[in-house]
């Protein structure tokens, strides 16, 4: 199989590879990286549990190869939690029942963390059709919708004194 | 003891480590030396396996082997797997090899192993094994094959009918002959899959040291999957070990043995390195159990004043082409018509019927979603057909709390007189329709409908039996750190099962719940252990976390008392320390009483004194415990593409005492997603050879955010007498009457153009299909 060299900055830290050309980006996060806080639940671009930011923008790495990201900025699950702590969107997750088996979780993470970025003052329907793009089966999503509303309010709260 | 744990919406134990990504579900364990293996699947629903050439894959670099089902190690080689869930009903007991060994019977079923470096290389590897099939003809509906000109699922069988039973009671012919009104429907109904967001998932490692050959599985079951296991490979159960890490979902299809968790440890042992298989989103659809077609022709005798006098009918049940789990789905579903209703007479023939596709087992519900479908359609029935209110018909048949404990007449699952331990059907029904405001609906309906809006409201009631038995396991265990370790063959999918038996546990051993160490879902950990289905878990774990604290919290006074030189009465356990309530309140840890509980090598302990301080307690229950609820919808239909939107939910439930608000709640909402996904949008199509159609998420849908809304859920707590905990189950009521309240809103949100439905899923395709019947599009282009 072909191999090429592949310079990937994940979480702020810079990673030089040769990987074969078809290796997805999940699989070299998850096995190449060991940063399995990404997870795959469907590996056709459907529910999302994959998603990660490459360059700030919110992709499917089970839809994308490892060398596409080449020179790319990579942001995955670890990468939103701080040293020793959560993060006010990870508070939220946890005091809101934002999650039950916390397969689909890393993917919903990221994906909030980008419409947040994005839109901090955001109505539930915008939560709820940010997050079509993201399946969860446990949770009948109503914890998660509370948890992103109950987040954007604590990260005003803090931007906004 | 005071209530700071039990009862409160303590936060999840589980949470920090699954929101910053270090959960550990089973591809996510890296051993060194891990192979990888992909499976050779039948594309045939019916063949006969004639030959397996395998070079053009071996030719391959990076592969290691391939195996069919003559290279496996021990029994499994011949011996199919057991069948978990007997019953003499039963006529044709078929359970599958790991390995095809001669005829195949569905589309998916596995042939041989590929064993390479990489899981991609594997999958490369498994594309070149050429096998050759001999075809053989397939029946894929259940309807097509209870005939005897039918083809034969499996091709010695006389026939296709795989068991038949009746559960009856009552003199049911007597009251149909006489009732003032007999109504019949015809039900169609479809559960779909499972679909955990994580696939299955195995990885094995024997290790020649110690002998002992360790297994971790994304399954419900381990302790049930180390016995069937260890039955498969010919060795002792104590040199297997498994282990259900964090697993992303079950929702029932995990709680199976399936073919790949024998093979994959075989081949471990085989090979001598560990070996991994990681289900793909495909594999699911072809090869994890699903719950499917039930075919229910039913009637309902009602006087004239529409209390029921009886009901009756047959139920047509599609169980696929082997019965792993037995019959116990349509079994569950016979015996959970009369829910919560007095049914004097009642009479329901089963036929299950074998076909050329994937097994059914239980799926969250497990039957009772379709039996509950079925009676909610007949009382709607009755209500349109006598011009009554909906709630009304209901409140005239509803057991009355005074009848408690009530026996309706059958035997259930579990294998004892179905008896309603508690419970108090009225008031939850009048709790969610207060909820819904169903008193003022008729108002917003009509002004709905001058504004060419078409909205609907329905009821679901039900009555479940969860907390099923034998039993399961929890062992306490002080140690020296103070600590307080808990292990259970409970498992955890997302019902923060830890999170739960520690809140028990906390509250009767008198330590911090930051300071419980929890094992759960190893089979190490625990001699005995069932797992996670039939919303049994906080019923039987808890009751077990409950009696083992006890226990312990004795142990721990007893030697408090003898320390502090104080009477046992005067010991209080708190935060993980004894204190004395006299003198100048002296105190001692946890830590040093465990330490205290080793004794003295050599030294006998005092009179009295268990060895450390540790118990172990396994409930069992007497019979299940009957959780029920109603539930509410309230829906807007467009006519136009009969789209349908899900305007209010509303769910009162009474899972007995409610352990953890937080928690439950989640379930709740959680089966309310479910449910909603089974009335609308599931639907796992074969095509009449038995070809699965719908093999990806963009083919069979699930509810997404925004077909979900947030539910609003009261609690009615009647406590379950029966158990200590006072707790009923809570997992899959949600998914429970879903269904039977959506499409009885969508009906009604329809009704003025006549349409009736008895099917799910009802498709917006399907709603349009029966407007244009109905001549609804004449009137509305006309209007």
């Amino acid at each position: 199989m072909a191999k090429q060299p592949t310079r990937v900055i994940v979480n702020g830290k810079a990673h030089a590879r040769i990987v074969e050309s078809r290796l997805t980006l999940a699989d070299f996060l998850r096995h190449e990286l060991g940063l399995t806080g990404t997870h795959l639940g469907c590996e056709h671009g459907v529910c999302g549990a994959c998603t990660v930011l490459v360059d700030g923008r919110t992709a499917r790495s089970c839809l994308m190869f490892a060398v596409q990201a080449h020179g790319c900025e990579v942001t995955t699950v670890e990468g939103l939690t701080p040293d020793g702590a959560l993060s006010p969107l990870q508070q939220a997750f946890m005091d809101n029942h934002g999650l039950q088996c916390g397969f689909c979780t890393p993917g919903i993470l990221v994906t909030l963390t980008e419409l947040l970025r994005e839109n901090p003052h955001p109505t539930e329907q915008d939560v709820r059709e940010a997050l079509t793009g993201n399946l969860c089966r446990c949770t009948g999503y109503a914890g998660i919708v509370k948890a992103a509303l109950d987040a954007a309010q604590r990260m005003r709260e803090t931007r906004e004194p | 003891m005071g209530a700071k744990h039990f009862g409160a919406r303590v936060k999840r134990l589980e949470d920090p480590a699954l929101l910053s990504g270090r959960g550990r579900f089973v591809d996510d364990v890296k051993l060194p030396g891990t192979l990888h293996a992909c499976f050779v699947r039948s594309p045939y629903a019916h063949a006969r396996l004639k030959a397996i050439d395998a070079k053009p894959a071996l030719a391959l670099p990076g592969v290691h082997g391939v195996f069919a089902a003559d290279d496996l190690p021990g029994p499994m080689r011949r011996e199919p797997m057991a069948m978990l869930t007997p019953n003499p009903s039963i006529a044709a007991p078929r359970t599958q090899h790991v390995l095809a060994r001669d005829e195949i019977c569905y589309v998916g079923q596995t042939v041989a192993v590929v064993v390479a470096d990489s899981r991609y290389i594997a999958e490369d590897a498994a594309a070149a094994v050429a096998v050759d099939y001999e075809t053989l003809e397939a029946v894929g509906d259940c309807r097509d094959a209870i005939a005897e000109s039918s083809p034969r699922t499996h091709s010695d069988l006389a026939s296709n009918v795989a068991a038949t039973f009746r559960l009856t009671y009552g003199d049911v012919d007597a009251v149909f002959a006489s009732a003032a009104h007999v109504f019949e429907e015809e039900i169609w109904q479809h559960r779909g899959g499972g679909m955990a967001i994580e696939t299955r998932a195995v990885l094995a490692s024997h290790d020649p040291v110690s002998d002992m050959l360790t297994v971790w599985s994304a399954t419900q079951t381990p302790h049930i999957g180390r016995r069937m296991l260890a039955d498969l490979l010919g060795r002792e159960l104590e040199a297997i070990r498994m282990i259900a890490p964090d697993v992303g979902g079950g929702f029932g299809p995990k709680a199976i043995f399936y073919p790949e968790e024998a093979v994959i440890p075989g081949l471990a042992l085989k090979l001598g390195r560990p070996v991994k298989w990681i289900e793909d989103r495909r594999e699911h659809f072809l090869c994890a159990t699903q719950e499917r077609d039930q075919y229910w022709d039913v009637a309902i005798a009602v006087d004239a004043e529409a209390k029921i006098l009886g009901v009756r009918g047959r139920l047509l049940h599609d169980s696929g082409a082997f019965l792993p789990w037995g019959i116990i789905m349509p079994y569950i579903a016979a015996a959970t018509v009369p829910g919560p209703y007095v049914v004097p007479a009642y009479q329901i023939d089963t036929i299950v019927a074998l076909t050329n596709k994937v097994p059914t087992t239980p799926v969250r519900g497990a039957g009772r979603p379709q039996a509950v479908f079925a009676m909610e359609r007949l009382l709607d029935r009755v209500a349109g057909e006598l011009q009554l209110d909906r709630a009304e018909v209901r409140r005239r048949n509803f057991i009355k709390p005074e009848q408690m404990p009530y026996e309706v007449g059958l035997v259930f699952r579990d294998g004892k007189p179905l008896i309603y331990d508690s419970g108090d059907y009225p008031a939850g029904q009048d709790a969610a329709l207060a909820q819904a405001d169903y008193d003022g609906f008729r108002e917003r309906q009509r002004a709905a409908l001058e504004q060419g809006r078409f909205i609907g409201i329905g009821i679901g009631n039900y009555v479940e039996g969860t907390g099923l038995g034998p039993f399961e396991g929890v062992t306490v265990r002080v140690l020296p750190s103070g600590k307080v370790a808990v292990a259970t063959g409970a498992t955890s999918q997302g019902q923060g099962t830890r999170t739960t038996l520690a809140q028990i546990v906390a509250e009767h051993v008198g330590c911090r719940i930051d300071d419980i160490v929890m094992t759960v879902g190893d089979t190490a950990a625990i001699a005995q252990g069932v797992g996670a289905f039939a919303s049994r878990q906080a019923v039987n774990a808890g009751s077990s976390a409950l009696l083992a604290g006890q226990a312990v919290r004795g142990q721990l006074i007893a030697l408090a008392a003898r320390v502090l030189g104080v009477d046992p009465g005067d010991v209080d356990l708190e935060d993980g320390n004894a204190i004395a309530a006299t003198g100048n309140k002296p105190m001692i840890s946890f830590g040093e009483l465990a330490r205290l509980a080793q004794g003295i090598p050599g030294v006998s302990l005092p009179e009295g004194q268990a060895a450390g301080l540790e118990h172990t307690a396994y409930y069992t229950p007497s019979q299940a415990a009957y959780c029920s609820g109603t539930h509410v919808a309230e829906v807007e239909v467009d006519a136009m593409t009969g789209g349908v939107q899900i305007l209010r939910y509303t769910v009162a439930h009474d899972s007995g005492r409610v352990i953890n608000p937080l928690i439950v709640d989640g379930q709740v909402q959680g089966g309310v997603a479910h449910g909603i996904g089974n009335a609308l949008l599931e639907w796992m199509q074969y095509d009449d050879n038995g070809q699965p159609l719908t093999t990806s998420f963009a083919d069979y849908l699930l509810p997404m955010a925004t077909d979900v809304p947030t539910c609003a859920i009261t609690h009615v707590e009647t406590v379950n007498p029966l158990n200590p905990l006072g707790a009923k189950g809570a997992g899959e009521g949600g998914a429970i009457p879903g269904p039977a309240a959506i499409i009885a809103a969508i009906e009604d949100a329809l009704s003025p153009f006549g349409v009736h439905f008895a099917e799910t899923p009802l498709t917006p395709e399907r709603i349009v299909a029966a407007l244009r019947a109905a001549g609804a599009y004449e009137r509305l282009f006309a209007a």
